[in-house]
């Protein structure tokens, strides 16, 4: 789950890391408002959103004066930020956070992310902050300083200070850098976080360490335990047919083609998806339906598919193991009859007692298309797609 | 011989009360599993399917001389789970639980690091099917009958995807000495590059068949150790050619956010290597049977 970066600044604050101070806004007018009440006479407006790549994309504005506020507030307010990172649809305003403007001297990048090679965290920093850690790794890759967190007994004193160093920050700022290394990890750790970055964290003009943008990435498996950090879950950032399938137990990723999926587990859905590809269409979805593929949840995935107006026909593809392909086929025939699919539906089912299940869908009277492979169902759904585009006509499955 | 467990290997289920750990209890003894008890702590004294639940895994060992345990554990508990089968002497784990916190994870795997190597358990998983020696033992969630005996080790991170290649290879009458699961999650037990490590090392296994898909760096460390090491022809197949990037595909694991982690940089670092690349999900098991020539 991501967080919006005042919340982040806050949460990190609370853990000994400077910050500016800001105010968060909801309107043009308290933004104006807000500025004034931090002083000051040059003000960084901020969208909020949850993407990088705020600044190029205009969600990030210096301005001066009331008046300039008021101007950047109505170019945010109510619009659909896109950047590189949020895709073509981009992602609404609805918050802004305005901060004093401060005397920059030079930026640094600071991320903590859990290394899936050393399986712990990792510490990743770089003198050219500013620029993204993706751009650094390829333009500056000697510029990046490493270090691995041993979990028993957490992040030293000495692994800060050897990072400080290597940075070149000047001795007089070594102690504020191990305070903000020190108060990430553990915000890190206490917080089950699975990404911190703080780009840039600035060295100001009056010799502070303070960090001017943060992000914050928490592992939705340990929520639990921080219902705090769980609040602030905004689903205005969430695409609405991923959040709705969240909250249903499905695990959905809306894709741009027009071949629906319906999958019984991860890895399956993503071979079908490979393999509609290969056959020349293009997947709409990522949908993994769980192991036990029953009537409710079939349905459940019906619904959700036939919510993408881009579907042009759906392909249900379930290996059936502990539970069986007649009951999965039962399951299938039960839910078309009760959602309202208007595109054709091919269904591959493998696994124990196959040719039960392939009976009860034809016997059905549904206009099913069945297979028996993996390759000829996305084959068939590739053609079916094809053939109801070029005649136009919809097949309707609904009796 | 076949890897991790066999017919001999005894067994106990952590959190054997549950609904789906007593199906499943009931599936392996019906495979032929030699299960020998469960674990559930405040239920010592019941019994499931007529074995002998305890109170600890210690307790287990003791009365059963237990060697394996599958944990069934609700994701809060089970990182505690894993972490008691260590202490208690369990030889090797296997954690189906799926949402277990990266956290405790990385506590687990450093809290097995305390203790020597020669007593030092081993854990697949979490999040995964489990691991099955055909015709001799299953330790998961499997349907066994997909299975038949035979040379193929196959290691994956999916459990239905794995099915996919085992039915394709039953279709073809080619058999399996031992399928693991390594789990969908970022911080697991037991990686590609060290269930390879054992199937090199198992004279029943003469050809390795390896899963993988998208996220993570555990597939471009597997081609570094086949190039290295493997002297076993091994046949791979990478799920996700089509997964956008920065994106959780269903596994906690499965997101390309960095350099190398998408399906074709996998692909391409495990041709380089030497392994024969499925080009589909679809001919993995012509591809195993290919190279079986």
């Amino acid at each position: 789950m991501d967080i919006h970066e005042y919340q982040a600044k806050e949460v990190l604050s609370n853990f000994g890391v400077a910050v500016p101070e800001g105010a968060l806004a909801y309107s043009p007018e308290q933004a104006a408002y807000r500025a004034r009440e931090l002083g000051g006479e040059k003000w960084i407006v901020k969208a909020q959103v949850h993407a990088g790549g705020r600044g190029k994309a205009g969600g990030v504005k210096l301005c001066d004066s009331d008046v300039e506020i008021h101007e950047a507030c109505e170019d945010m307010f109510g619009k659909k930020l896109v950047t590189h990172q949020t895709g073509a649809d981009g992602k609404g305003i609805y918050r802004v956070y305005v901060e004093a403007a401060v005397p920059i001297e030079r930026e640094i990048y600071l991320g903590l992310v859990l290394d899936r090679s050393s399986q712990r965290v990792m510490i990743v920093a770089s003198g050219e902050g500013g620029m993204e850690i993706e751009d650094i790794s390829a333009e500056k890759p000697d510029s990046i300083v490493r270090a691995i967190v041993e979990p028993a007994v957490g992040l030293r004193d000495f692994q800060c200070r050897q990072i400080a160093f290597k940075l070149g920050i000047e001795p007089g700022l070594v102690q504020q850098m191990v305070r903000t290394l020190q108060g990430c990890y553990r915000a890190f750790t206490e917080l089950d976080a699975t990404m911190v970055e703080i780009n840039p964290l600035v060295v100001t003009g009056d010799n502070r360490l303070l960090a001017l943008d943060a992000k914050m990435t928490f592992d939705d498996n340990a929520l639990f335990r921080h219902p705090q950090i769980a609040e602030l879950r905004d689903k205005s950032q969430e695409d609405p047919r991923e959040a709705r399938a969240a909250d249903r137990g499905l695990s959905y990723v809306g894709l741009e083609g027009n071949i629906g999926c319906i999958v019984n587990g991860a890895g399956l859905a993503m071979a079908t998806m490979d393999t509609i590809k290969l056959a020349g269409g293009e997947p709409a979805n990522f949908l993994d339906i769980g192991g036990g593929a029953t009537p409710e949840r079939v349905a459940k995935a019906f619904r959700l598919v036939m919510s993408d107006k881009n579907v042009q026909a759906i392909l249900v593809n379930i290996f059936a193991g502990i539970n069986r392909c007649d009951w999965v086929a039962e399951g299938v025939v039960q839910a078309l009859r009760e959602v309202e699919v208007d595109v054709p539906v091919i269904v591959r089912l493998a696994g124990t007692n196959v040719e039960e299940g392939q009976k009860i869908l034809a016997q059905s009277g549904l206009p099913i298309i069945r297979a028996s492979t993996l390759m000829e169902a996305a084959e068939r759904s590739v053609g079916a797609w094809r053939n109801d585009l070029s005649q136009g006509v919809k097949v309707r499955a609904v009796s | 011989m076949s890897i991790l467990i066999n017919g001999d290997t005894k067994v106990i289920v952590q959190g054997i009360t549950g609904k789906m750990a007593r199906f499943h209890t009931k599936d392996m003894l019906d495979y032929g599993t030699n299960v020998v008890g469960g674990v559930v702590p405040g239920k010592g004294g019941e019994t499931v399917e007529g074995l002998p639940v305890f109170d600890t895994v210690e307790e287990a060992v003791a009365e059963t001389g237990a060697e394996a345990s599958l944990v069934f554990v609700p994701p809060p508990f089970a990182a505690d789970s894993i972490m008691e089968a260590a202490d208690a002497g369990i030889r090797y784990c296997v954690c189906i639980t799926d949402g277990i916190p990266a956290q405790d994870m990385i506590r687990v795997k450093r809290y097995m690091y305390r203790y020597p190597k020669e007593r030092r358990m081993v854990l697949t998983g979490p999040n995964c099917a489990g691991t099955i020696s055909p015709g001799k033992a299953m330790l998961g969630i499997m349907p066994g009958h997909i299975y038949l005996e035979g040379n193929v080790g196959i290691v994956g991170r999916s459990g239905t995807l794995g099915y996919e290649a085992a039915a394709q290879l039953k279709e073809r009458g080619i058999g399996v000495s031992t399928s693991v699961g390594i789990g969908g999650d970022p911080i697991n037990g037991s990686s590609f590059k060290d269930i390879l490590q054992r199937f090199e090392e198992d004279d029943d296994t003469h050809v390795i068949a390896m899963i993988g898909e998208i996220g993570g760096p555990q597939e471009a460390e597997a081609a570094q150790y086949i190039r290295d090491h493997v002297t076993k022809p091994v046949v791979a197949y990478v799920a996700g050619l089509t997964a956008p990037k920065g994106r959780t595909m269903g596994h906690a694991g499965a997101i390309i956010s960095a350099f190398g982690e998408s399906a074709s940089e996998k692909v391409e670092i495990l041709s380089a290597a030497g392994v024969t690349v499925a080009e589909n999900p679809a001919v993995i098991g012509e591809t195993i049977a290919g190279v079986m020539q």
